[in-house]
């Protein structure tokens, strides 16, 4: 760490790892719902666990993007970053925001007011004052970052990464309008979540992976941001026309079934453009980092995103298969996969290679922390796999056979079975990662010259 | 490091964003062409009927435009070259003209089909007609604009890179021209 605002970042990534705690165990008791209907389902019920489930994740991965500009920009706009004291409001903002939403929707609190109640939409019913609260809080997000930026040196790495910042609040701002035809809504809705993950999210990989690669490579800045200009130039002229794939069955015309096939099958190529990239820049690097950890989550990232987004996602994109699979398992387990693989992984790989350098120890806890990246990836593979094999029964049983959805859910309880263990591997893989990076750690070596020489 | 190592696009004319560009561009067309294929694969008869409404004569007549156009820009290209960036301009000039040509052309094929009561709405084979259609004649659009881009600031890798889109552009058309209009 080179500057003292680095350290911005820990906070985020503090409340990021503790969110993401809430994340995996709220996945594992509604796994556990799965097979055992009953279970909690007067406390906390099914479609309120599901919600934490993927909110938590989504807002988790989202303070983990800003830690990681938090900690990235000042390194390489080469200055501090302009206000300290706005990016401490800002996570306030975040995290009262955060515990506002939940506690409004576990307790329908203000029921049915238009400021203060839920807004019941999938993803983003959030009440009114908690989506203003984070419109507020990306708006100070940008004018912090982008000052800094503008101050100083601008690399393709912060370009990209502003670029994806701001694509983020922008689109954002779709779930704001919410209007009473449920086809438009849908849309719309989409604009948020498509185009943040199959769009600006994929610039935010992009450059943190560049920036990784950078700096445990040594690989020469250049070389990198070509790449970088390759991946960001296919994953928007892909990602923003591949909306149309979730246009298929929502009230859209049909012109959108062939726009949508066509664009999105070749979503693969980003992602398996950065997994050329970030093994080539191993491969072709000079420097011997000593942190292997983040080096093997930052590989682990590109290769399980290219598989989870990319050949899942291609797996039930084309517009006559999705007719059949449409909503079954095999999305479940393309969404698993995808988001473990594209956007956990990163976090997890930019703050292992974080960490240490904030607390300015070396390295610490490899073992632990590479022992975590092998259960969780497998875990995540495993649970893709039986989710995959539950999609197809389902698909079959289901859509071919004309069996009740009830009937069929029964014969996939085995799978279910089976994706809860891997739950368990993967929420004791999290403690681990945890413990490994935050957790009580020795005193400093006396080595960190080696093991944080400055990468340029 | 050993630049052409990593670099594979070493050679190659014009801007090597151009040809990430020009390469996503042909997955993009040939997803569609295999697409309409399959389609027709689908429903043989009802493809063949709706191709008959088709103008054979006046998608021959954007061949040669195109073409000939086409020949237009490589003598821009090649003007440049020579250091004679007028000509070069001149040569733009009649490139881009032939393709508002081809724009007219197209939207007066347009315009018979709407009038027939053909529209995006009529069956896989309209639908997929005009996406491919009108989704190339964005890019001829696109084409102009960037022609007139190099243009405005003609050196010898700016007028490649137009080049090299245009050619991309005419080079579309010859595909889509007959598996669209010809392939019975």
């Amino acid at each position: 760490m080179k500057y003292e605002t680095q350290a911005i970042a820990k906070w985020y990534w503090f409340a990021a790892l503790a969110l993401f705690a809430v994340q995996v165990l709220m996945g594992l008791i509604a796994g556990y719902v799965y097979v055992q209907p009953n279970f909690l389902s007067e406390l906390l019920p099914f479609n309120i666990l599901r919600m934490l489930h993927s909110n938590a994740l989504i807002v988790w991965l989202l303070l983990g993007f800003f830690g990681a500009a938090y900690y990235i920009i000042p390194e390489e706009a080469e200055r501090e970053i302009h206000s300290p004291a706005i990016a401490y409001f800002q996570l306030i903002l975040l995290v009262v925001g955060t515990l506002g939403a939940v506690l409004t929707y576990m307790f329908n609190l203000f029921d049915g007011n238009p400021i203060l109640g839920k807004q019941g939409r999938e993803f983003l019913e959030q009440p009114l004052w908690v989506k203003l609260g984070i419109v507020v809080a990306a708006l100070a997000f940008l004018y912090n970052i982008t000052f800094t930026v503008l101050a100083g040196r601008k690399t393709a790495i912060t370009n990209v990464l502003l670029l994806g910042l701001w694509g983020i609040a922008i689109f954002f701002l779709f779930g704001l309008y919410n209007p009473a035809n449920l086809v438009l809504d849908k849309i719309y809705w989409w604009w948020v979540v498509h185009l943040w993950v199959e769009g600006v999210w994929e610039l935010v990989m992009a450059s943190v992976l560049a920036f990784i690669m950078l700096k445990l490579t040594g690989v020469d800045r250049e070389v990198i941001e070509k790449w970088l200009y390759v991946i960001v130039a296919t994953s928007l002229f892909t990602g923003v026309l591949g909306t149309g794939h979730h246009y298929y069955w929502i009230g859209a015309p049909g012109y959108w079934t062939w726009i949508g096939s066509i664009f999105s099958s070749l979503e693969v190529i980003p992602f398996f453009a950065m997994v050329v990239f970030t093994f080539m820049m191993v491969w072709k690097g000079k420097r011997n980092h000593p942190n292997k950890a983040a080096l093997l989550w930052a590989l682990g990232c590109s290769t399980l995103a290219f598989f989870g987004a990319g050949v899942w996602g291609f797996m039930h994109t084309l517009h006559p298969i999705n007719y059949y699979t449409h909503g079954t398992q095999v999305t479940a387990a393309h969404g698993h996969l995808a988001f473990f693989g594209a956007y956990v992984s990163l976090n997890l790989a930019i703050m292992t290679y974080a960490f240490p350098s904030i607390f300015r120890i070396n390295p610490y806890n490899q073992i632990a922390n590479m022992v975590s990246f092998w259960m969780m990836s497998s875990a995540m593979a495993f649970m893709t796999f039986v989710l995959t094999f539950a999609g197809a029964v389902q698909t079959h049983l289901q859509r071919v056979m004309g069996m009740s959805f009830m009937e069929v859910q029964d014969q996939l309880a085995l799978f279910y079975w089976m994706r809860f263990g891997a739950g368990v591997a993967v929420v004791v893989g999290a403690l681990i990662f945890i413990y490994a990076t935050i957790g009580p750690r020795k005193e400093a070596t006396g080595l960190e010259g080696a093991a944080l020489s400055p990468a340029e | 490091m050993n630049r052409s190592q990593t670099d594979p696009f070493e050679g190659l004319p014009g801007h090597p964003m151009m040809w990430i560009l020009v390469g996503s561009e042909l997955l993009v067309f040939g997803g569609a062409l295999i697409a309409f294929s399959a389609a027709r694969i689908a429903d043989p008869s009802g493809f063949q009927a709706a191709q008959d409404h088709l103008d054979r004569l006046a998608g021959l007549f954007n061949v040669m435009i195109l073409v000939t156009s086409g020949l237009f820009a490589a003598l821009a290209v090649e003007a440049m070259r020579r250091d004679a960036p007028d000509v070069a301009r001149r040569h733009l000039a009649m490139a881009g003209l032939l393709g508002f040509v081809f724009l007219a052309a197209k939207g007066a094929e347009y315009a018979r089909h709407i009038a027939d009561g053909f529209t995006i709405d009529s069956g896989a084979f309209f639908t997929l007609y005009y996406l491919i259609t009108g989704f190339h004649a964005l890019h001829v659009v696109l084409g102009i604009v960037i022609l007139a881009i190099v243009g405005r600031w003609p050196t010898v890798a700016n007028i490649e890179s137009g080049a090299v889109f245009w050619h991309m552009v005419d080079l579309v058309w010859l595909l889509v021209f007959p598996v669209l209009y010809l392939v019975r």
